[in-house]
This record gives C-alpha cells, structure tokens and sequence, in this order.
C-alpha cells in the first residue's frame, strides 16, 4: 500500500478537466473556418475542387479529410512559394466556371463542376487569368497537394481520421514487434 | 582561435567518409570529419510519408533543407533555374550523419566481374565515355568484404549463379520471401530464370549489437525504428569516435580546400554551426561528399596552380555523372499480393545483367520496396483517371494487389552529362552551388526497353492480369545514386584521381565516395562506395607509415 494516496477529491476535479479537454477537442475541428492562407470564398472553392479529385462514395472524400486545412497549412509554411498560384489560379477556376455556366463553381452542379477541372486539366481553359498562367499547371499542383493531403501522414493537417489509411486497410499506428513472415 | 593541427580531415559522413574516418582513426592519425548535417533520430520525422526520403514534397527529413540549399539544373533548351533539395531535379543525396545509408532500401550488391571492365567487354557506344576501371573485381573483392562484414550484410549468394567468386559468404543468413517473392520465385524459374533472395544491410539476425529486422511496413526512405537497419551512422562512426582520435563536427559545411603554393592540399575552410568561418589544417585531405558535392569543392577550390579548380587540368572534374535509370513493370493481380511485410524488396535476378543480345550490359531485375499511400497514386496504367471516383476506386481495389518489379540500367557515361559551379548563383554561406547539366545516353533507353519487357514477362507468368511498363525519361540522371563524376583511371589525362582515389598531381588529396566510380554496375552502388573507401584508406594507411605524405 503506497502511503500518499491520490486524493479522491482531487482526482475527479483531474478526470474532469481532462473530460472537459477532451470535449473541446471536436471544436477545434470546426476551426477549420479560420484559415491562414486562404479567404472564405477561396476556402469554398478549395473544398469543391478536392472533393471533385477525392470524392465521397463508401468512403469519405477530401472534404471530410480535412484536404483544404492540409492545403492552407502548407502554403503558409513549405509551400509558400505557391501562394501566388492559388491566389490566381482560384480566381482562374472561377473565370472558367463564369463563362461555362454562368455561375461560382462551388455552386455549379457535380458534373458541371467536373467538366470546369477538365477543361483546365486539358489546359483549354479561357480567360484574363490564364493569359499569364497555364490552367493545366495549376490543376496539376491542386491535384497533386489533394492526394499528398489525403494519403500523406495526418500530422500535417489532413487525412483526418486517417481516413486514407482505414480506406486501404492499413493498421495506424502500425503493428509491430512481430515478425510478420509467414513460416515458408 | 586557431584550431589544432589534424593528420587528415574527411569530408562528409556518409557510406565513403564514415568509413574512411574509421579506418584512418584506427590507425592512430588524427581525423577531423565533418559533416554538413547533424544526427538524425527516428522520432524526428518518424513514418511521414511526406517528409521522407523516398517522397519529399514537404521537405527532406534527412536533409539539407529548403531554406539554405539551392542549386541550378539546365534544361535541355539551355535554360537554366534555381531547384530546391526537396525538389527530383535537385539531385538530392541526404545531409546527416550516415547521409543516405540512414534512410536507404539498404541491397548489398557487389559489381560483377564485367561492371570493372565495360568498354573492354562491350565498346564505348558513339557519345559515351564507356571505360574499364583501372581496378578489377579482384582487387576490391578483399574491401567487399570487408564492408560486408563490419557493416553486416544478410544475403546467401550461392543461390544466385551469377554472383561473382568471394572467399567467405555473407555473415547474416538472407531475409526470407515475403507473398511477393513466394508469388514471383516460382515464376522465375518457370521461365528458366535464377531468382535469389536480395543481399541486404539490414540485420536478419541480431548483429553488430542491433537487434534484428522487425518487418514494418516503413523501410526505404526512412529511419529504422529499431536501429535494424546498418549504415555508417551505427557502425563505422561510432567505432572512428570509439578510437579516441576522430572528432566528429555536425553541422559544417566545407566550402573550399586549402592549396598551398606547390597546388598540395593544407586543409579545409568551413563554416560551422554557428555560420562562423573556420580554418583546419591537415596533413591530408579526404573527400566524400557524394559525386555532386565533391566535385563542386574541388572546383570552387581554385589557386594559381589551379585555376580552374583543383585536380581539374584536363576539364574532368564533374563529367560524366550517372545514376540509374529504372526500368521495369508493374502487375496487377486478382489475390492480394501485399502483407503489410517490411522491407517489400526480397528477390532478385541476375539473368539480364550481360550478355544480352544487341546491348551494352543490362541491371538486376528486383522486387520493389512497399510502395506507400501518396506515392502510390502515380502509380497507374497508361491513359487511367489521375483524379475523381476512377481514380480512389483504383486506389482502393488495388492498393494491395499491385506488383512491381524493377531494376537499376548500367548507364552509358556521357561526357557532357555534368556537374559545375554556378557562376551567379550562391547557397546560403555564399558558396556557389552546384549547376547540374547534359543527358542520359540513348542507349540506356534501349536497355531499359528491354529489361522492362523481361519484367512484364515475369509478372504475367506469376499470374498478372495486366501489366504496364515503367520506363524512364532521357534527362540527366544523377539522383541518390549519383556517380561517376571524379573518375579513377590510369591516364591521367582522362581521368581525376589514380586507382586508389588519389587525385591527380595532388598527393595528399584523396576522392573516397561514388564519384570515383568509372562505371555505375548494374546495382545500388552503396557496398561497392564501402569497399572502395575501404580500398582508398588502405592505401592512405600504407602510404602514412613511409612518407606522412611530407613532401
């Protein structure tokens, strides 16, 4: 028996502020709304493109993921150097969505807004912003920063949940400690 | 204050200068190595895909960093532009303690009999400067090893009837075959082939004082978490440190060669943690800073005698880089070919590395390491969705039924294929950094052509539904497995350093990593690095109880 005893009194005030802690925890994932990079419009616009690269069927697309947070993170950190091609391709997309179908794109039907990011990805796309800036380019970084947001590790911002890895089936955190191999 | 005169300073810890601090330190000099990265732990990047070696979009965990590297790549237009580390162009080779040999696949090829003796057995082709190594298999066989034994290697090369003759066998039994290799091994003899299981330095059994392999998922690209994996960082340096006469310096960065008035080297100006310029005086000099740093020292070492860099009389230093070009194929299966079984790559063939019709040499044709997640999404047949419901449904139904095997070309070194110094263009010490240039050869194209049609075959003989080749491009190789740059040779006309990595006309002025390499084999090049710094430091050792290179 150890001689100073956790008081009672004092553990339940400790399991209640780590109770109430934990609570706050699905709040931050609403703080999603507060970007560092990206306006609210642009943000909008960046969940609708993602989630046409990553949709949702029987598994959760990069919405859910958390791929746009991912995104605004990098591109105040390692991917700096892009922020000039979002800021512009963003408003390119939008031209884009403008004079296809006459409305934004987040809010153009599903396969109006699939065929806006096909236009771009084929690098066909018209208007003022692309004058100065190829639409393919940017489609390709887009595309290529949702997949690292989806599939990469979740400690940069994505792949919430880590939805990618129970998509695929991968244990995470890992299993290990055995040895793995059958006995040929 | 000035710092106390050494016998020899080596340049860069990695697979060369690791070893050569070792075995000079051994010997009773006094060694100074430095290193322009630090220690790397595995919790500092643990398993992030993104921040690996094998993938870098956010950075290299291993190094050297965005922020005060660059350098410059010349596009075949003749543009020029400035690449970030994290960047493919950059060529990146890491910047730690142990450098690539922390976070390699790990394969422990030895060079067969003909990789020393290209041009003799096959001619240069028209555009290449296709030579015979001044050594043959023979004379490194000793250093092999060597290297294989103080560093460890798991591996039985009995089962493969092209390896070439050794005197004792590899010390650690080979890893067993994972669903993979028991899928392909049968194939391959179906088809006539000799598969074998891949000669690794990477503890099967408990060795050097490191436990045994553990089989995770993460291998290639990262930092072992259970210190399985063998690299200088856990072998050789510790030992060098052990002997009391080497002190390690992190965080350096050499940026130019001390020559005196009669072009000897005197030491090594560099730049320590703290960003202040240091001077260190030797008595010889040692470089191992990966065949893309190596030569841009010596070339931004210039004096009277040197004026176009040190060793540099004949223009060679920084012709002829090589990596590898990897060619091979990737199968879809029906069953689920993936067991979550670490390292992935087990087996290998040999069958394809000479004497094939029509062409220059050949490469090893192996399993590949586990492909992870994000990476995997490149990984698709010609013309198949890159984004969208086509592209996830891919991902999921086979993530863990895809194949690939692939292997390393032998390339056709080429002159102009090259490493220089930018003449405006600075990293963040104000050095000025590497200007990448030049081509693959064609005939590496052939080969890869070739060696993938043998891979496609093997993979459908084991069952593949469909298959689709993977090809490289014809830009300029390099990449971690950069080589070639320093060559060794007779003549010292076309040449850099003599057969035991000497640099010409400067005596006490050594070259100990891939850039001695003539040819780059078939093969991951990091046990043929070992055993010639090996080789090198013998000589240095001989050479250190006559003259202490005194002039």
């Amino acid at each position: 028996m150890r001689k100073a005893r956790y008081p009672r009194r004092k553990f339940i005030r400790d399991v209640a502020a780590v109770a109430g802690g934990l609570s706050v925890l699905p709040a931050c994932n609403k703080s999603r709304g507060r970007w560092r990079f990206f306006t609210e419009e642009e943000a909008n616009t960046v969940y609708a493109i993602c989630e046409q690269i990553i949709p949702t069927d029987q598994d959760p697309g990069a919405a859910y993921a958390g791929v746009p947070n991912f995104i605004d993170k990098q591109l105040v950190g390692p991917y700096k150097r892009f922020q000039q091609a979002y800021r512009k391709g963003l408003a390119g997309v939008q031209e884009t969505s403008l004079a296809q179908f006459g409305a934004r794109f987040e809010s153009l039907k599903w396969d109006q807004q699939t065929e806006v990011l096909k236009i771009l990805e084929a690098g066909k796309a018209r208007g003022r912003t692309w004058e100065t800036g190829s639409p393919k380019v940017f489609f390709e970084l887009i595309r290529d920063h949702t997949m690292q947001g989806f599939y990469g590790s979740p400690r940069h911002g994505g792949n919430w949940d880590y939805v990618s890895y129970r998509m695929l089936g991968l244990d995470y955190p890992q299993v290990i400690g055995q040895n793995r191999y059958k006995k040929a | 204050m000035a710092l106390k005169h050494v016998n020899a300073v080596v340049v860069g810890a990695g697979a060369g200068g690791g070893i050569a601090a070792k075995e000079l330190s051994e010997a009773g000099l006094s060694v100074v190595l430095l290193e322009r990265g630090g220690w790397s732990h595995f919790w500092d990047y643990a398993h992030d895909e993104l921040i690996s070696q094998r993938t870098t979009p956010l950075g290299n965990a291993f190094g050297p960093d965005d922020e005060k590297y660059r350098r410059v790549v010349v596009d075949r237009d003749g543009s020029s532009r400035v690449v970030l580390p994290s960047e493919g162009a950059y060529c990146n080779n890491a910047a730690c303690v142990g450098s690539g040999t922390v976070s390699y696949g790990a394969m422990a090829w030895r060079f067969m009999q003909k990789d020393f003796m290209m041009r003799s057995t096959y001619s240069a082709p028209d555009g290449s400067t296709l030579e015979d190594w001044p050594i043959r298999y023979e004379d490194l066989e000793p250093f092999y090893e060597k290297a294989e034994w103080e560093i460890g290697v798991a591996g039985d090369d009995t089962q493969n009837p092209f390896a070439p003759p050794r005197r004792r066998p590899q010390p650690m039994p080979p890893f067993r075959y994972n669903t993979e290799g028991r899928l392909l091994d049968p194939a391959a003899r179906r088809l006539g082939w000799h598969p074998f299981p891949i000669p690794m330095l990477r503890n099967s059994v408990p060795y050097g004082g490191r436990p045994a392999c553990i089989h995770c998922r993460f291998c290639v690209g990262f930092a072992c978490e259970v210190n399985a994996k063998c690299g200088t960082h856990n072998t050789a340096i510790p030992a060098a440190i052990a002997t009391g006469n080497c002190e390690l310096r992190t965080q350096c960065v050499a940026s130019e060669i001390i020559l005196d008035e009669k072009g000897r080297a005197g030491g090594i100006v560099y730049f320590d943690e703290t960003d202040r310029r240091q001077t260190q005086t030797s008595d010889i000099v040692v470089l191992a800073c990966s065949a893309t740093e190596t030569p841009r020292l010596m070339l931004n070492s210039r004096s009277r005698l040197f004026p176009g860099g040190v060793g540099n009389r004949n223009d060679w230093v920084g012709r002829n880089l090589q990596g590898h070009a990897y060619a091979g194929a990737f199968g879809l299966f029906e069953a689920e070919t993936y067991d979550d079984a670490g390292p992935g790559a087990c087996l290998a063939i040999c069958d394809f590395n000479h004497g094939n019709a029509g062409l220059r040499g050949g490469g090893a044709i192996c399993n590949e390491f586990i492909r992870t997640p994000y990476l995997f999404t490149s990984r698709r047949p010609p013309g198949s969705p890159a984004w969208g419901r086509g592209h996830k449904d891919f991902q999921r139904r086979n993530f863990k039924r895809c194949v690939a095997v692939h292997g390393p070309v032998q390339e056709m070194p080429v002159f102009d294929a090259r490493v220089q110094v930018d003449p405006a263009v600075k990293d963040y010490w104000g050095i000025p950094v590497v200007r990448l240039s030049g081509s693959r050869h064609p005939h590496d194209l052939e080969i890869s052509r070739f060696l993938a049609d043998k891979a496609a075959l093997w993979l459908k003989e084991a069952g593949a539904t469909e298959t689709w080749p993977k090809l490289p491009g014809s830009g300029l190789s390099g990449g971690q497995h950069q080589a070639g740059t320093c060559r060794m040779g007779n003549d010292s006309k076309v040449s850099v350093t003599n057969s035991y990595g000497q640099v010409h006309d400067v005596e006490n002025l050594f070259v100990a990593d891939a850039s001695l390499h003539v040819t780059n084999g078939g093969f991951n090049p990091v046990l043929t690095i070992m055993a010639l710094a090996y080789r090198v430091s013998d000589y240095i050792k001989r050479e250190w109880k006559g003259t202490r290179f005194r002039a």
